[in-house]
């Protein structure tokens, strides 16, 4: 899989680039609107990682290109405008996913991958791991084959577990992406603990070949 | 007291007193005239009677005034010619008013060609002093009132005509919000003090108005910049901590750094959608079904409300459907309820009620009221959460004047109330 990071802070695309290459993606980078125009007319990317503010330019007028020539490459745009506006035009231009600055770069990873499940054509939305099948589509794990019911929000946090599978996950990396914006820091998430507590318990009781591993204070990290 | 009644009051206070005077000069110099118009009369009566009495000699036995107004007595030729012409007045008994009354009695003395004195004294009737005085304090006082009510009249209607611009820049005031209005246009006058009252109020809140943008724009500003600083060192140590997995105190350590990151970060985000509020920028509305946004957002913090056993109720007593903004009904529910949930105690309980007008969230937790007139201010905590940004009902607050709403806070009952209610 190939990536294409759009973005002008220098500390950012590092950040990005290190985090993204630990999940054997191909990342090259672009700083500015002329040197992304140039790759993106010469190759093709699985997904762009796209900033708005760019200081040549705007990151939706490279939306625009790749509209009008027909390029089929995944769009995230990342911005530090949380607006309404930019989303929804980004969006209508294309744009496959909007992320606003500051991010988890869980999150990033969690994105990047749902983009790129939903652009395996004619791929079932589902990601396999040991004895176990997530299926996006059907929002349902099976393990050995079996339905196993979980509720909204165990799905989520397991989905998010797993395309983070190995990785240090922080709590509020999961509770933001699981609750929403809404339950920022509310209580140090420790309410999270207990949902966990049954998701492991559930998983347990159907034999899913999989571990779910606290780290006090911290977060979470599955290993498989 | 009104401009109005204050000059009204000047007035009239001046006005006994120059009334007095002018009435106090008018009566003695009226009275001078009087006296002199008489005066002349009786010398002019005096020459008549002498010219006669020269060619009647019977006219010099007249000794008592009787039905004429004049009385001659012979005296002695020494004595004559010692004594003044005099005018003075006099009492005498009047038979039609039956009473004695002031006469002016001129004595004078003349001599014949027979070498003989006599004395003469004409009277004239004259005006009755204490009649004359009670008519002139009757008029007075009519003059007086008649004066007070004109000029009430006339300032009335005047002081309305002139004082027009001065209340219309009043009201204009009164209406003028800082932050809510970017222009102030004063009313259009032609008195000149107005239109430099005008120019020195309108000049004042353009300044004030630039300063506060400036101050605005400033926040907004900085917010935003430090957007990206934020998510580099976020995501720094973000990458960091996955790198010092298994040395416990070093990931503690970087957890924690991150926890403060991420407050500064909602500080930030809230300070950013605090400007955004003020700045009008969430302007899409459409039909806002509260009833099932709080529904929604009660199950969202299902599982928190779960962990912290609080029982929440919710009693429908209306559908609440109000031309909103989505984002910001969001904000809204969800900041009054975390609220709710955050400084509630474990096993506590919250109360959400829908009416035809807003809603209201009550809630368990310390047991005693909150500073009322802090509550709504930046960062006012009233206990030590250290992940509160202290925003959190500024915002609520924010988006209650964006929507002409009101929020009140009470306590009542052993629980904390605060409602959301449109006005109108």
């Amino acid at each position: 899989m190939k990536l294409l990071i759009v973005e002008d802070e220098q500390g950012l695309r590092d950040n990005m680039m290190q985090f993204l290459c630990k999940e054997q993606y191909i990342v090259e980078t672009a700083s500015d609107f002329h040197s992304a125009m140039e790759k993106v007319s010469l190759y093709d990317y699985d997904c762009i990682l796209l900033d708005v503010g760019l200081p040549d330019g705007s990151g939706l007028s490279l939306l625009e290109v790749l509209k009008s020539k027909q390029k089929r490459d995944n769009v995230i745009i990342i911005s530090a405008k949380d607006s309404l506006d930019d989303k929804l035009e980004g969006l209508e231009l294309g744009a496959d996913d909007y992320l606003t600055k500051p991010f988890h770069l869980a999150e990033l990873n969690a994105r990047i991958k749902a983009v790129l499940r939903r652009k395996a054509l004619g791929g079932r939305n589902v990601i396999a791991l040991n004895n176990m099948e997530l299926d996006f589509d059907g929002r349902v794990l099976r393990v050995d084959g079996n339905d196993i019911h979980l509720n909204r929000k165990e799905f989520d946090i397991l989905a998010f577990f797993i395309v983070n599978k190995n990785r240090l996950i922080y709590k509020s990396a999961l509770a933001e992406h699981v609750w929403g914006d809404h339950i920022d820091n509310a209580d140090n998430f420790d309410f999270i603990y207990s949902q966990i507590k049954n998701l492991r318990k559930k998983l347990k009781e159907h034999g899913a070949n999989l571990e779910i591993q606290a780290i006090y204070g911290v977060g979470y990290k599955l290993t498989v | 007291m009104k401009l109005l009644n204050h000059t009204l009051l000047y007035l009239s206070a001046s006005l006994i007193f120059i009334l007095s005077i002018w009435a106090v000069v008018f009566y003695f110099s009226m009275m001078d005239e009087v006296y002199d118009s008489i005066d002349d009369g009786l010398e002019n009566y005096k020459i008549l009677i002498i010219k006669k009495a020269h060619q009647d000699t019977s006219l010099l036995n007249k000794r008592n005034f009787g039905e004429s107004n004049y009385a001659i007595r012979p005296i002695k030729r020494e004595w004559a010619l010692r004594a003044t012409e005099v005018f003075k007045d006099t009492a005498m008994y009047m038979e039609y008013e039956e009473e004695f009354e002031t006469v002016r009695m001129l004595t004078t003395y003349f001599s014949t060609r027979n070498d003989r004195y006599y004395e003469l004294k004409i009277i004239a009737s004259m005006v009755e002093e204490d009649d004359l005085v009670a008519d002139l304090l009757h008029a007075l006082l009519w003059l007086y009132l008649a004066v007070i009510a004109s000029a009430f009249i006339i300032n009335n209607w005047v002081l309305r005509k002139i004082w027009r611009p001065f209340y219309q820049l009043q009201n204009e005031l009164r209406g003028f919000k800082l932050g809510e209005d970017n222009v102030f246009s004063p009313p259009q006058t032609r008195v000149t003090e107005f239109r430099d009252m005008n120019d020195t109020v309108a000049a004042l809140l353009k300044a004030n108005i630039a300063v506060f943008q400036n101050q605005k724009q400033f926040i907004e500003n900085v917010s935003h910049e430090l957007q990206t600083p934020l998510a580099i060192a976020l995501n720094k140590l973000e990458l960091l901590l996955e790198q010092v997995q298994g040395e416990d105190a070093q990931v503690q350590l970087l957890a924690n750094a991150i926890q403060h990151l991420e407050r500064m970060t909602r500080l930030n985000k809230s300070l950013l959608l605090l400007s955004k509020i003020e700045n009008q920028q969430f302007s899409k509305e459409e039909r806002v079904d509260f009833n099932a946004r709080l529904r929604q957002q009660i199950e969202d913090f299902g599982e928190l409300l779960q962990y912290k056993r609080i029982n929440l109720e919710i009693r429908e007593e209306a559908q609440l459907n109000v031309l909103f903004n989505v984002d910001l009904a969001d904000v809204l529910i969800a900041n009054l309820l975390k609220n709710a949930i955050v400084h509630n105690h474990d096993g506590g309980s919250i109360r959400v009620r829908v009416t035809d007008n807003g809603f209201e969230i009550a809630n368990t937790g310390r047991a005693q009221p909150l500073e009322t007139d802090k509550l709504f201010t930046r960062f006012y905590r009233p206990t030590d959460h250290a992940s509160s940004t202290g925003l959190g009902l500024a915002v609520v607050n924010a988006i209650a004047q964006r929507y002409h709403a009101r929020v009140a806070y009470q306590y009542e009952g052993g629980l904390h109330h605060l409602s959301f209610r449109f006005i109108n």
